[in-house]
């Protein structure tokens, strides 16, 4: 690979609102603070815009979403840092390809900064979880809406939430069987809360789609059930399920073998918090706290989107839409108040409210959970170890947890696993785990060491001679 | 029944402190306002090192934990058996490296004056040092081997100990914050009163680290220990032995003596057992503000590239930062503070508190007890001009509320 | 366009991801754990969990479901942790 040139890395001047994340929230911000008449720059970690939920086929030569003119859009770019500025806030991003060495270094300082990075699916581990197979129920949407690419031939999916639907059709869609679809709660409960789905009536229609085309392809779909095992030496071959009770603990003798080659879970969602969090953004409830602007606790920090709540894509953009005229008007723009964007906003947070009342995550799960099941798939850490060090060591504070099991320090630095640590090890104290610990990820994506060794004045040190030697 | 010592703060000295008092048969409870060993103990590599200091009281107190540490956690082994004492423990030791032609010199002057101290200081030639470091930029031009430098897990290092504790009948209260010191009718130590109520002891062992100098505030008895926040990055997991021993560039003594720059750098490196590749070091003097700054870790990353070119293509997943505990003459602040009887400290380690605590432990709990200690506390007391006569305490220093408990605020 | 796994030549398109290279070659693991050897491949699909690392033209820790192929690039698997050549 190239590594000819590394030179300066430009600094933009604060004049312009700095957008994070192209999902529905990110564009709507770049979107509004562009037609009240300020720059914007968007950053985005995908080649195409559209985030998770408008996925696009990044193999298509088109590109389904325009942004206006006055908006510059930086693809394949990963904010790695973000740190305070006299007036707002520096960003450092890198534009090439994916984890490449000596992609192209940039810091901008902003002072109104919109973070919309969206959120991933929460995984529930279960033993078996870490075979090859098994997927999130992101990933499978990804690849077939993405890539083309169907995860398995039968395909069994389960968690909890409304998103497994528009999964189970994405997977029809690229000509998957889907064995069938496992709720682990039950959406009777839907119907206890008139107030949220009269809210959410828009996205119930488009649910109501999603089950029309799942009773078309006959793919059953069944409540209270759930995933407890997956089988297989070097891939999944079979899973085990079986029905839940309302703590979602097991029904005796409901376990069932099923033989699929694919698994796809998702119980919810857990926010992309580490930019939020590098910038002292408070949180509630995991969630990034924002007023009715969409300003976060942060002056000229603002967030929309999944990171404020998960409500979906609709809700998601009224958010960005909002948090992008409030961006303008830090910069001196007087654009006339969103007022449909705060209502759709105000609508949507009573849907989410209603969804997540609807989905909870019941502790039952926790009692599948075997010596040897992996909690932390990087380092391979297995529930007995995690107990172990709670119990015998008393370590629990969120680094000393995880330096003494190693839970949440691999490469993906507790994504995965630092709710579910956090949860666990809360049983095991009695007292409520801290999950936020998992978030404090000053080194927001990887970077190579020789592109953060990159001065942005291209200074090296009399004496230190050349970065790299030729060995 | 009301133990006879009160250990305020479970990081590596505190829980070395309480395990050494409790060797001598007293009853110790240790109180930690947040979770155990998850302080500056948590955010430290490990070090137990002897190549890093020139000869005087520090190397003193260096070389005897040197000897005292596997000493020690072999006894645990014993005592508590072999898992619930592991540390990973490992004698891999330390070499120094200059890369200029003007570090020679320096290098080979410090490295004799230790040796005349009584450190092992092995000059090798360059050839030799790529030998013991395959992957060591070909710009070294002088090296010394310090065979007895060593590294163990510092979490796991400050639990054990603390297992011990418990397992000779101590307690160990973690979430319990102490805010002063209750006063008898003698004007002595009576007891500590916490955020959960008081609790009777005969005596009060300051081990707060960084927050030292606001806890002996609240206990009417200041001493000035400042904090110096410092900045790691943690790489990809690795091949083993990509880096095998500690490996630093010559002017990291430099920055360890030096009280002036409000940042410093030096180049260390070196992996753990799970394969991470840590790179240190940062000292700034920004009281407890946790903000990371871009400029630190990319001057980290550009000497440890500069020493491991190979590192250029790995992957940096982690950057942490943590709060030194520091006295003004940079030394450590270990004896009775006499101001009130029944209180001690045991605290400004700075950058050395996991290599300097087995020592620290046994020389608090020598004075404690009247035995004879194995080397001079002279030079550490707290009533010495540098830590007494200054006791001025910033704000940053009074108000440890800006940082969470594990040493790091949100940012 | 071509592309190399594991030596062997492969055809590609503009667009694809690494993994939906892998996946369409019907490949469903391409790494191996640094601790128990053991298979992994996408799992997050979405760049966060880092289970699906490979070899890009000699370069280690890639996640294969965000980078995008390039014409000749040289993939191969990961196993366990490996150094750049």
């Amino acid at each position: 690979m190239s590594r000819a040139h590394r030179g300066a890395e430009p600094r933009d001047a604060m004049s312009r609102v700095v957008v994070v994340g192209g999902g529905p929230a990110g564009m709507a911000a770049a979107r509004a603070a562009a037609k009240a008449g300020v720059d914007v720059v968007l950053i985005d970690a995908g080649a195409k815009l559209g985030g998770q939920y408008h996925r696009q086929d990044s193999r298509a030569g088109t590109e389904r979403f325009g942004l206006p003119p006055g908006v510059e859009h930086l693809a394949e770019s990963v904010v790695w840092a973000l740190e305070p500025v006299p007036g707002g806030h520096r960003v450092h991003l890198r534009t090439g390809p994916a984890d490449a060495p000596g992609r192209t270094g940039r810091s901008i300082d902003t002072p109104a900064l919109v973070l919309a990075t969206g959120a991933y699916d929460q995984v529930l581990p279960f033993p078996g979880w870490e075979l090859p197979g098994v997927y999130t129920a992101g990933a499978a949407q990804a690849l077939a809406k993405g890539q083309g690419v169907r995860v398995g031939e039968r395909v069994l999916l389960a968690g909890t939430g409304p998103f497994l639907l528009p999964v189970a059709r994405s997977l029809l869609a690229v000509g998957a069987e889907v064995a069938a679809v496992l709720e682990a709660g039950n959406p009777a409960r839907w119907l206890a809360r008139p107030a949220g789905l009269l809210a959410g009536a828009g996205k119930l229609g488009e649910l109501a789609g999603h089950t029309a085309a799942l009773a078309r392809h006959r793919v059953p779909y069944r409540t209270r059930s759930a995933v407890v095992a997956a089988h297989g030496t070097d891939r999944v071959e079979a899973v085990t399920t079986t029905r839940l009770r309302p703590d979602w603990t097991e029904v005796p003798g409901s376990r069932r073998r099923l033989d699929v080659d694919a698994v796809c879970i998702g119980y919810g969602f857990t926010p992309q918090l580490e930019l939020a969090v590098a910038a002292g953004c408070a949180l509630d409830g995991g969630f990034v706290t924002v007023d009715s602007a969409q300003q976060t606790s942060v002056p000229g920090v603002l967030a929309a989107g999944e990171l404020t709540g998960i409500g979906g894509a609709e809700l998601a953009a009224a958010e960005g839409e909002v948090a992008g005229a409030s961006a303008a008007r830090r910069l001196g723009a007087r654009p006339a108040p969103p007022v449909r964007a705060l209502r759709a906003v105000r609508r949507g947070r009573r849907f989410a409210a209603a969804l997540a009342a609807a989905h909870p995550v019941r502790a039952g799960w926790h009692g599948r959970l075997r010596e040897d099941t992996l909690i932390c798939r990087c380092e391979e850490v297995r529930y007995g170890e995690l107990r172990d060090a709670v119990r015998e060591r008393e370590a629990y504070g969120g680094r000393a947890l995880k330096l003494v099991t190693r839970a949440g320090l691999g490469l993906c630095q507790g994504r995965i696993c630092g709710r579910v640590v956090a949860e666990l090890t809360g049983e095991l104290t009695g007292e409520p785990g801290q999950s936020a610990a998992f978030a404090r990820r000053p080194i927001a994506a990887p970077i190579r060491l020789g592109e953060l060794a990159e001065s942005p004045s291209a200074h090296r040190e009399p004496g230190a001679g050349p970065p790299r030697v030729a060995e | 029944m009301s133990p006879d010592v009160v250990v305020v703060g479970a990081g590596i000295i505190g829980a070395a402190c309480a395990e050494a008092l409790s060797a001598a048969g007293l009853r110790v409870t240790v109180l930690e306002r947040g979770a155990l060993a998850s302080g500056t103990t948590a955010a430290g590599e490990g070090n137990v090192l002897v190549s890093d200091k020139a000869p005087g009281p520090e190397l003193d107190l260096a070389r005897a934990s040197r000897r005292r540490w596997p000493r020690l956690l072999a006894a645990l082994r014993e005592e508590l058996g072999p898992r619930a004492a592991e540390t990973e423990w490992d004698p891999k030791g330390g070499l120094v490296v200059a890369t200029t032609a003007e570090a020679v010199a320096p290098l080979a002057e410090f490295a004799a004056a230790q040796r005349t101290a009584g450190v092992r200081a092995d000059r090798i030639d360059p050839a030799r040092a790529r030998d013991l470091e395959p992957h060591l930029t070909r710009q070294v031009t002088a090296a010394v081997h310090y065979p007895e430098d060593a590294q163990l897990q510092p979490v796991l290092a400050a639990t054990t100990l603390l297992a011990a504790v418990r397992a000779r009948g101590g307690e160990v209260r973690a979430g319990t914050t102490v805010t002063g010191v209750v006063r008898d009718a003698g004007d002595r130590v009576g007891g500590v009163r916490t955020d959960r109520g008081s609790l009777a002891c005969g005596a009060v062992v300051n081990c707060c680290g960084p927050w030292a100098g606001s806890f002996a505030a609240a206990a009417g008895a200041p001493v000035t220990v400042l904090p110096r926040r410092g900045m790691i990055l943690v790489t990809a997991p690795l091949p083993p032995d990509t880096v095998r021993r500690k490996v630093y560039d010559a002017d990291y003594v430099g920055a360890v003596a030096s009280g002036d720059a409000e940042l410093q750098t030096s180049t260390v490196v070196e992996s753990t057992r799970a394969g991470t590749v840590l790179i240190g070091s940062s000292r700034e003097r920004v009281g407890f503000d946790g903000t990371v700054r871009v400029e630190v870790l990319r001057e980290l990353a550009r000497k440890a590239v500069a020493l491991f070119p190979v590192l250029a293509d790995v992957p940096v997943m982690r950057a942490y930062g943590g709060f030194r505990p520091y006295a003004p003459d940079h030394l450590p602040v270990i004896g009775a503070d006499p101001r009130l009887p029944g209180l001690w400290h045991a605290t400004g380690h700075e950058g050395a508190g996991i290599g300097l605590a087995a020592a620290t432990g046994r020389l608090l709990a020598d004075l404690f007890t009247g035995a004879a200690p194995e080397l001079d506390p002279a030079p550490f007391r707290p009533d010495r001009p540098a830590v007494m006569s200054q006791a001025v305490i910033s704000p940053a220093v009074i108000s440890p509320a800006v940082t969470g408990p594990d040493g790091e605020t949100a940012a | 366009m071509k592309v190399r796994i594991e030596g062997r030549e492969h055809e590609a398109v503009p667009g694809q991801t690494v993994a939906g290279v892998l996946l369409g070659a019907g490949m469903v693991s391409w790494r191996t754990t640094r601790g128990g050897g053991r298979p992994r491949g996408v799992f997050c699909g979405i760049g966060v969990c880092f289970d699906c690392l490979v070899v890009v033209n000699g370069i280690p820790d890639v996640r294969a479901c965000q980078r995008l192929v390039r014409d000749g690039d040289d993939i191969r698997m990961q196993h366990g942790a490996e150094l750049p050549s």
